[in-house]
């Protein structure tokens, strides 16, 4: 999924300070489960915000709202009026959900609440870990189930380095080598002797480095 | 003599079946090539080549082409290090062409200390390509004469191809492997990490050997000499990937601080005449950090002078 954090407090107040009517807009998918920028947070956004206004006496009018995903036209149809009627929105989606709304609504300023920060999981309740740069070219079946592109910080593609320690990355103790873990489990799978092999050069053309990507289903 | 690919030194030396010596320099932070050149000079007859290293952790210096050519010019044979962090392969492809024009014979493929570590741990970094496939990029323009895309190089560059090795990084299991990973890409000499812990180093050689790997690429020890028992524990607990066996901390504890250094000279002095003996080793490459006038005095200790006289 997409995780995102919340930018800070301030930050936030700066982009909105100068309206009269704002409203707060969570999306209810991805960046709920991380507790940043679903409807509930939005909620709590909103009423500090309106705290922060009381006390520096700025006469702003803010409501909150949310729906299920910012990514999707038909999701919007509920909240449409209310967006359509807004001065400006803060939007608790990710990067993606605050373009659309941007691109949807080409009159209205879309403000980010949230700093998109990666592809990840949950290994445990309140850990978000990074596993994908989506980079379009998917090397998991030859390394174990282990992303050396979103997981080894020099993205290696037949590591690992010197500095791989203890199984730890030499970027920091806290962060796991990737390639520690590519070993460990090509071991688990018995196919240790596949390491050997070496990966050849990336075609990074399907990763960002190619443009902005997209793919159309010709069937629709 | 084994047939030679390159006008490298440093291959005839080691083809020539020499034990060879290697030292570096680290370019300066500065525009003033003087100080490169200051170290050539205080190292130049008791090494057969000499490495530049390339924005060493991460910090902005003087470019490694650049001092190469300062070094070159001087009639000496320098080694280009180069990193992928800082360049995609139409920038490493073009920088290995630019050397080869200034008769840069060998080059060293790393893959370079994160950004993090360094005066710019803003920087994004690249990493197109990794250290083996650098080492395989390099062969295939000076072997088969073409570009990474196919195309012709009419002139190609004539290096003779280098890689790091370290024995003490982990997983353990996996450096002889890796090793035979970076012969595979193409990597014709190896310079080892600083190596402190000789019983883990020699279990590792006895790896390499195990597989006839020192058949295959020659390997040149790394040493560095410790100034202080202070040097020994840095490298000890903040130098990732670096073995620095509790004794030999004891060792520099033991002697009077003003005599530290000499201790440092002598341990190195004992690593060299130790690992000579270990089959396989092909020679050494002393990093004398910012220590570089040294190096004569740890090379005709260790019984490695004069160096052979080679056209």
């Amino acid at each position: 999924m997409i995780v995102g954090e919340q930018k800070p407090f301030e930050e936030i107040w700066e982009m909105v300070k100068d309206h009269k009517q704002l409203t707060v807009f969570g999306c209810n998918t991805c960046v709920a489960v991380c507790h940043q920028g679903g409807n509930k947070e939005a909620g709590i956004l909103a009423a500090q915000l309106r705290m922060r206004a009381s006390q520096d006496d700025v006469e702003i009018e803010i409501v909150d709202s949310g729906i299920e995903r910012q990514c999707e036209h038909e999701f919007f149809e509920k909240t449409e009026d209310l967006v359509q009627k807004s001065e400006a929105v803060l939007s608790l989606a990710c990067g993606i959900g605050v373009q659309f709304m941007a691109t949807k609504y080409d009159s209205t300023p879309i403000y980010p609440a949230l700093n998109t920060t990666f592809l990840g999981d949950v290994p445990e309740t309140g850990l978000f870990t990074e596993k994908c740069q989506a980079c379009g070219d998917c090397v998991l079946g030859v390394t174990g189930g282990v992303c050396p592109v979103s997981r080894c910080a020099k993205r290696l593609f037949n590591g690992p380095c010197g500095g791989s320690t203890t199984g730890k990355c030499e970027i920091s103790k806290e962060t796991e080598c990737a390639w520690q873990l590519v070993v460990d489990r090509l071991e688990a799978l018995g196919r240790l002797d596949t390491y050997e092999k070496v990966m050849p050069l990336k075609d990074w053309s399907k990763d960002r480095s190619g443009g902005p990507r997209s793919f159309k289903l010709e069937d629709f | 003599m084994a047939a030679t690919a390159t006008g490298s030194r440093l291959e005839k030396v080691l083809k020539g079946g020499h034990l060879a010596v290697t030292s570096e320099c680290g370019p300066p932070r500065s525009s003033d090539p003087a100080h490169i050149k200051e170290k050539g000079e205080l190292i130049k007859d008791h090494v057969d080549s000499i490495n530049v290293t390339d924005n060493q952790t991460s910090v902005t210096r003087l470019c490694s082409l650049a001092a190469c050519i300062h070094l070159k010019g001087m009639g000496l044979d320098p080694v280009l290090q180069m990193v992928v962090r800082d360049r995609n392969r139409i920038a490493l492809q073009s920088d290995i062409l630019g050397a080869a024009s200034f008769g840069v014979n060998n080059i060293l493929c790393l893959s370079g200390d994160h950004q993090s570590f360094g005066d710019s741990p803003q920087a994004s970094n690249v990493f197109d390509l990794d250290s083996m496939q650098l080492v395989q990029t390099v062969r295939h323009m000076r072997d088969e004469g073409k570009f990474l895309s196919g195309d012709e190089i009419k002139v190609p560059p004539s290096m003779f191809v280098g890689a790091a090795a370290n024995p003490f990084g982990d997983p353990f299991k996996i450096r002889v492997p890796r090793l035979a990973k970076k012969i595979a890409s193409g990597a014709e000499f190896i310079q080892t990490q600083c190596i402190y812990n000789l019983d883990k180093f020699e279990k590792w050689m006895e790896g390499v050997r195990a597989r006839g790997l020192h058949e295959e690429v020659y390997i040149l020890a790394g040493i560095t000499p410790l100034r202080s028992v202070g040097m020994a524990r840095y490298l000890q607990k903040n130098v990732p990937g670096m073995d620095v066996p509790d004794e030999l901390i004891e060792r520099m504890k033991g002697v009077d601080k003003k005599k530290q250094g000499d201790e440092g000279i002598t341990i190195a002095v004992e690593s060299i005449q130790r690992l000579k003996e270990v089959e396989g080793v092909a020679g050494f490459h002393v990093m004398a950090i910012e220590w570089e006038e040294k190096v004569p005095e740890i090379v005709e200790r260790s019984g490695l002078y004069p160096r052979p006289n080679i056209d």
